[in-house]
């Protein structure tokens, strides 16, 4: 799974069913099944992601693969290695799948020319973050009971976000619109391309959307010079309980974490009842079950599943 | 037919060789029409009908036979980066792809800003029937702070200075070198690009940049350094060739000055009239080239200005790179195609479907760059140095690139079916042609 550019509505339609399933072995007193048996996963994360790497390695373990850890601090990618001869290593231990975070935009697709192995992109520089997306839109259908027509507005920056861009590509797939909001320095060029509506006011969007997806609004951006300060920021693009108030009625809150409180999101919205940040990370761990399964189940000891 | 003619590494001398039946075409001469040709010690003799005793006849019947083409933008990688190609290599690669004579750009390490080391360079293609121009550092070091000895490298015979690979950016220091050089009778190539503009980024920015997460280099990071090449050439009166032309804005921009009258050229690569930016969705760094692969109304802009003249030049920016380069990250891996060993077949293959005449586009790549340079222009006629480019027209073949002559593979046009062939040059008292 490089992107979610590749999959067809069909396909992540199974991706969320399956995850139904995944998520019921969540909910038992033993939360273990022997479904990958003798399948060996390795956790490829070459930029740092605590969160993510923990959400994958606890699917990993629910499905009882085995798992392995990888990181750029003390690699030899940071002795100057390149990340070709790293993949023909890692390959020439013989997993079965490579779950990769990466810095550079492709590097799952690079790894794929090079690698038999299946590889799941968990995060490749500003392009795609698939897994996530998955998420967002199962959460998104617990709510709503479908995607169709619903209206999703993605919140910050956008210009550097794989989420937003793996979300865009997933919802409007299934069906759903898709408005991005932001200041202009952080909204990408050509991204009306995508099918999407663009704002730069936080009211016009929330007057239109169902949901919220807020983005992780990064510090050094502003000492970059896309916006001047982290005060403004807040003031114009800050999603706090009074502006959500003005709404019709009310918006459903997601954030893919770590969340700046007081930045781009007050505790008062993060923490209040049409929020599902914490079943975002809980359906986080099922979608990646789901993903590994369909993918590697069939690399899986006889008799595993 | 000889095989004495075959061998790129040791071209045979052009002692007494008979062309039959080639259609010989010399624009300039108002030449078109099928015809034999003598060549003995490399210079053409008067017309013969029957081949000369104790020459080596050579069937060109079907085949043209054009004045020697010029690739007026090249990287050898030599003095630095032999592994990827060398001045010998680089030679037998233009040779291999019909060009008789090349521009060297300066880039190399250490870079060619003096005259010993441009003196040494042009030595190397001594062996080989393809003459090697050098365009010189304009400023030493490529440091973009102090002007290089101008005055005797072109004593040497250097016409044009550039810190190609990337641009000068103090408009001070590109206003001095356009004024010094035009003192010398040379010119300035500017790689244009706005530094600041352009920083980090991978590939041209817009929809596909977005798509694929790549950070982009907008069309205005060119366009800004042509407007300041086009207002100091106006302002100084001196000559600048603006390098690898691909933005829309870039065009008016030269259209506009061209209009004025303003000694503004522009060159244009094969891979910016033939590939968008799209092809960049796989993430193969064979499409990563700076100026980046543009979108597609950049792409036709290009192309009405190569048909009109707007775009004086037809040349590749050949860079080659070697495997473990290019086989990285798209972020991570340099800039650059090889260009040298397909511009031919991509011309003759695409070129007249889009309107563009023979004749013209042997303007663009046999006149043009040699009178940039200022430098004789090759001539088919009796008591002249036979400099010649010989082409099969109908040849179809398939881009493969382990058969290039270059120590580097990286292009984007694998797998491409091409018509159109180089079958040898003659030049410099040397012939190779290839057996067929
Ligand atoms: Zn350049």
């Amino acid at each position: 799974m490089l992107g979610l550019a590749d999959y067809s509505s069909d396909e992540i339609q199974t991706i969320l069913d399956t995850s139904l399933q995944m998520r019921d072995i969540l909910d038992r007193p033993v939360k273990k099944v022997p479904t990958l048996r003798g399948v060996t996963v390795v956790n490829l994360f070459l930029e740092n992601s605590t969160r993510t790497r923990t959400s994958f390695e606890l699917a990993e373990k629910r499905l009882s693969a085995d798992t392995l850890n990888f990181s750029a601090s003390g690699s030899a990618l940071s002795k100057g290695e390149t990340m070709l001869d790293t993949a023909l290593n890692i390959e020439a231990m013989k997993v079965d799948v490579v779950v990769m975070r990466h810095k550079s935009p492709g590097s799952p697709h690079f790894l794929a020319r090079h690698l038999e192995s299946i590889i799941i992109n968990a995060g490749d520089g500003r392009h795609e973050h698939p897994t996530q997306a998955l998420l967002d839109m199962l959460t998104l259908r617990d709510k709503y009971g479908s995607l169709k027509g619903l209206r999703v507005a993605l919140v910050g920056d956008i210009l550097h976000s794989r989420v937003a861009m793996s979300n865009i590509i997933g919802l409007k797939r299934m069906g759903a619109e898709v408005i991005v909001c932001g200041p202009s320095t952080l909204i990408p060029r050509g991204i009306e391309r995508m099918g999407v509506e663009i704002t730069n006011h936080l009211d016009d969007a929330i007057q239109r959307a169902d949901a919220l997806n807020i983005l992780r609004i990064q510090l050094e951006r502003q000492t970059a010079g896309l916006f001047p300060s982290l005060r403004e920021y807040h003031k114009y693009f800050g999603v706090t309980r009074a502006r959500l108030e003005k709404a019709s009625s009310p918006l459903t809150i997601l954030h893919p974490g770590p969340m700046n409180r007081g930045i781009e999101i007050t505790s008062d919205v993060a923490d209040s009842e049409h929020s599902v940040i914490l079943q975002q990370v809980t359906n986080g761990v099922a979608v990646r079950m789901a993903v590994l399964y369909l993918l590697a189940g069939g690399r899986a000891e006889p008799g595993a599943q | 037919m000889t095989s004495k003619y075959t061998r790129f590494d040791k071209p045979a001398r052009a002692e007494n060789l008979f062309l039959q039946g080639a259609r010989v075409i010399d624009p300039r001469r108002g030449i078109d029409q099928i015809m034999n040709l003598h060549v003995r010690n490399g210079v053409l003799q008067g017309i013969t009908s029957e081949a000369p005793a104790g020459s080596d006849v050579i069937d060109l019947r079907g085949h043209w036979i054009t004045p020697g083409w010029f690739d007026l933008h090249v990287h050898l990688r030599e003095p630095g980066k032999e592994v990827a190609e060398t001045i010998a290599t680089g030679c037998m690669a233009a040779m291999n792809g019909g060009f008789t004579g090349i521009a060297c750009m300066p880039n190399t390490d250490p870079p060619l800003d003096d005259a010993a080391t441009v003196k040494w360079v042009r030595s190397q293609g001594k062996p080989f029937p393809v003459e090697v121009h050098v365009i010189a550092a304009a400023t030493r070091g490529r440091q973009g702070k102090e002007l290089v000895e101008m005055t005797e490298i072109v004593e040497e015979g250097v016409r044009a200075f550039s810190d190609d690979g990337g641009p000068i950016k103090s408009s001070a220091v590109l206003r001095h070198a356009v004024e010094y050089s035009n003192m010398l009778g040379a010119r300035i190539f500017e790689h244009a690009e706005d530094v600041y503009l352009a920083e980090g980024g991978s590939m041209n920015e817009g929809e596909w940049s977005t798509r694929l997460g790549v950070t982009g280099m907008p069309t205005i990071a060119e366009a800004i350094d042509v407007a300041r090449c086009v207002l100091i050439s106006e302002y100084t009166g001196g000559a600048v060739h603006i390098c690898h032309v691909s933005a829309k804005e870039s065009v008016e921009l030269i259209r506009n000055a061209k209009q004025k009258g303003l000694r503004v050229t522009g060159e244009v690569c094969p891979h910016h009239l033939l590939l968008t930016d799209e092809s960049c969705k796989t993430f193969d760094t064979n499409f990563k080239m700076n100026p980046p692969l543009r979108s597609e109304s950049d792409r036709q802009a290009c192309w009405e200005a190569f048909l009109d003249g707007t775009l004086d030049v037809y040349c590749t920016d050949h860079a080659p790179h070697s495997w473990e380069d290019k086989t990285q990250e798209f972020d991570i891996a340099p800039f650059g195609i090889v260009g040298l060993e397909t511009a031919l077949g991509l011309a003759l293959t695409f070129f007249m479907e889009k309107g563009m005449g023979l004749h013209t586009l042997l303007e663009r790549v046999v006149y043009a760059p040699r009178e940039i340079l200022t430098q004789p222009l090759p001539c088919i006629g009796e008591g002249e140095a036979a400099n010649l480019t010989i082409i099969d027209p109908t040849c179809r073949w398939t881009v493969s690139p382990d058969d290039f002559k270059s120590l580097s593979r990286n292009t984007p046009f694998a797998g491409w079916e091409l018509t159109g062939k180089s079958r040898g040059v003659i030049h410099r008292g040397f012939a190779v042609i290839q057996t067929f």
